[in-house]
């Protein structure tokens, strides 16, 4: 029986047809393990290995090299804290001691009602818009305490604080886990077609193998 | 090529403005390449793609043959804007004759400190990217494109999902694209949060599903061996979005932009201690730093009055510039020769409030987070560089530290270590690139903080070590007269 609730069962099997090897699927697939348990467990790396012809140690190898990938239960909201240079120069420490203080959590703690993860994190491309943070990967761009403190205010009453983040992103905002809301989805008769390198042998139809020239649009 | 493109903010507009929905963006009234339809509060949708020339350079590619595609990309002289720039056509030309199949990835892993261009682009105009990524499959015979996004970036992910979504679903990608013999998937792939991801062999590992890190070079192009051994190109995300614009207007009018060696546009994020900091497409070669500082349509000076002390003109690992290095151009050789990079576009100014040391310490540390583990100089020596940077900012630091912060640095970058000339002292630059005892350049990158600010301000490390400012109290009474 799969690890992977009957819905992810299925995301699974699609993601790693997108693949010409199975084990490229090894890391969207542990995105969709956290996106299901919130973190990711050593039974859904074992299933992950079983899906990609891996091992559990070659999952678990390629899974504890990337920091977003957490392998113990963390906040239903991750608050992330620039403090590189961009963010330094304009008060991003600052804001991480206001955050700290005002959770009552150090960076890399979670809060006793399992609310909220804080993270002192690397530039997160927003720098333009120093200091910014982040809440499950979700910009809060120019930030000051008054934007934190209605913030957290907003996912303690169980409301979505995005309208007041970054232009253009809105709606729900989703717990730990879940990155994009959108997934890529594509019906078998517009596919072209993956398929191994090993089984290819020449260049597709449209180059041309001498002078001849290829066709044009219509 | 650009008018109407500026809808909603009253045109004619020499000042320039902030675009609302794409945060941090600033219409400066110049070129539009890449950005030309940010004013669009919809420009993510194929709808609005479509209504405002999308997919155009697509169509005109297919009625050309693979190799003059490819031609018109050379003669763009259309340089990769992810740090090396390293022209594009050239880059496409190293694929080995007679090997398939062949790749492309795109580095969407923008984290370069200071970097923000990749993820509004994403953002703001996934079309535009996927439109490029098309037409160099076309030219190349790739059936298979990767498209990276970084881990981090939700919003970029959804917005690429969707458009992707859209465009297989209009017929623009999949089998037979627009009624041709062309076919090509375009898959979403996205990292899980490592910097060391965007150096292309490690971006490769990654999407083979391993630990990110760089492979040992030669070759020291994926094109040519790549993602599963096989050729494969690997793009910045700006790079491709540009492919669009150049196929529907040619290369002849893309060169009319910038300058003969860095023609076209290329987007600028100047964060820091400026009034009006923002990403601003400029064009290249021919834009000073000076005109983007202190330029009533870009950054309009330093804030409140205050002195230029220093700036990063490429990135978190170019060396360091000063007030005498403001009227070179935006341009990658002239930069180069001058002591640091332009690297991914991303200047970051600091006025005379900012503590030298301290800003050191905090790039510095970002290396020794971001290193990958594998070269012993770079896992080993950028962690050093940290521990003696934090001992001197916290007031532990030593008198013999400075220079053995430069002879730990010395270790992962041997020789001069490129450097922007300091006119007062007489001292001449070190032209740019660092030599490295590493497989890649992130180990050598963490020196630049280093050498940069000691030549300039070792008055201040000498201050921080002698005063010994910040030792913490309770340190400062001996344990044998405690309680006495």
């Amino acid at each position: 029986m799969s690890w992977f609730d009957a819905a992810n069962e299925r995301i699974a099997r699609e993601v790693l047809a997108r693949y010409p090897k199975p084990k490229s699927a090894v890391i969207p697939l542990l995105h969709l393990a956290q996106e299901q348990e919130g973190w990711v467990t050593p039974d859904a790396m074992t299933e992950i290995a079983e899906l990609t012809g891996t091992t559990a140690a070659e999952v678990l190898g390629t899974a504890s090299f990337y920091e977003m990938f957490k392998f113990h239960p963390v906040g239903k909201y991750v608050v992330n804290v620039c403090t590189n240079v961009s963010c330094q120069l304009l008060g991003g420490e600052e804001l991480l001691d206001h955050v700290e203080s005002t959770l009552g959590v150090r960076a890399g703690g979670t809060t006793d009602d399992g609310l909220f993860t804080v993270e002192d994190v690397e530039c997160v491309a927003a720098c333009t818009e120093a200091p910014c943070f982040t809440v499950n990967y979700r910009y809060f761009h120019r930030a000051d305490v008054d934007i934190l403190n209605e913030v957290v205010a907003d996912i303690r009453a169980g409301r979505s604080p995005l309208e007041r983040g970054a232009a253009g992103d809105g709606g729900e905002l989703p717990e730990h886990g879940t990155l994009g809301r959108v997934r890529q989805h594509v019906t078998a008769d517009r596919l072209a077609g993956v398929v191994a390198p090993e089984q290819v042998d020449g260049p597709p139809s449209w180059m041309p193998t001498s002078a001849t020239a290829t066709e044009g649009a219509s | 090529m650009d008018a109407d493109l500026r809808d909603g903010d009253g045109g004619g507009i020499v000042t320039g403005t902030y675009v609302p929905h794409a945060a941090g963006y600033v219409d400066n009234g110049g070129p539009k390449v890449v950005t030309s339809r940010f004013g669009h509060e919809d420009s993510f949708t194929l709808e609005r793609s479509l209504a405002t020339g999308g997919y155009e350079g697509l169509r005109t590619a297919l009625a050309m043959a693979p190799d003059d595609v490819h031609g018109q990309i050379r003669e763009a002289t259309l340089l990769g804007r992810g740090g090396a720039g390293f022209p594009a056509g050239v880059k496409w030309g190293f694929c080995p004759e007679g090997v398939w199949p062949r790749y492309l990835v795109v580095n969407g892993d923008e984290s370069e400190p200071g970097t923000y261009k990749d993820r509004l682009l994403m953002e703001r105009d996934p079309h535009q990217l996927i439109e490029g990524c098309l037409i160099a499959c076309y030219a190349l015979g790739l059936t298979q494109c990767f498209l990276y996004v970084r881990g981090e970036m939700a919003l970029a992910q959804e917005r690429v999902a969707a458009a992707l979504n859209e465009a297989y679903a209009a017929g623009y990608v999949g089998r037979e694209v627009l009624e041709t013999q062309f076919s090509v998937d375009i898959t979403l792939h996205w990292g899980a949060g490592a910097y060391i991801v965007g150096e292309e062999t490690a971006l490769i590992e990654s999407l083979e599903g391993n630990r990110g890190m760089p492979r040992l070079k030669p070759p020291y192009f994926p094109a040519a061996i790549g993602l599963y051994g096989q050729p494969t190109i690997v793009n910045n995300v700006e790079t491709l979005a540009n492919v669009p614009w150049i196929m529907a207007n040619g290369a002849a009018a893309y060169r009319q932009m910038g300058s003969e060696a860095s023609p076209g546009t290329r987007m600028f994020a100047i964060s820091g201690h400026v009034v009006r900091p923002g990403v601003y497409e400029v064009e290249q070669g021919i834009t000073t730093f000076r005109d983007l500082f202190y330029g009533e349509e870009y950054c309009q000076g330093i804030r409140d009055g205050h002195e230029l002390k220093m700036f990063i003109p490429g990135g978190g690992s170019a060396p360091w510039f000063f007030a005498e290095h403001l009227d070179l151009p935006l341009e990658a050789r002239e930069v180069g020769a001058a002591g640091s990079m332009l690297g991914s576009g991303a200047i970051i100014v600091m006025d005379e409030t900012t503590d030298a040391v301290k800003a050191c310490h905090r790039m510095v540390r970002f290396f020794a987070r971001e290193s990958c583990g594998k070269c012993s100089p770079c896992r080993e020596g950028t962690s050093w560089e940290e521990k003696i940077l934090a001992r001197i900012l916290n007031g532990h630091g030593r008198p013999s530290d400075i220079d053995l912060l430069l002879d730990v640095g010395d270790n992962i970058s041997p020789g001069p270590y490129p450097v922007a000339s300091h006119a007062d002292e007489g001292l001449e630059a070190v032209p740019f690139p660092p030599r490295q005892t590493t497989i890649c350049p992130l180990g050598p990158s963490s020196v630049a903080p280093i050498t940069s600010t000691i030549r300039r301000f070792r008055h201040e490390f000498e201050a921080r070590i002698t005063r010994g400012d910040g030792i913490p109290v309770a340190a400062a009474v001996p344990a044998g007269e405690a309680g006495s």
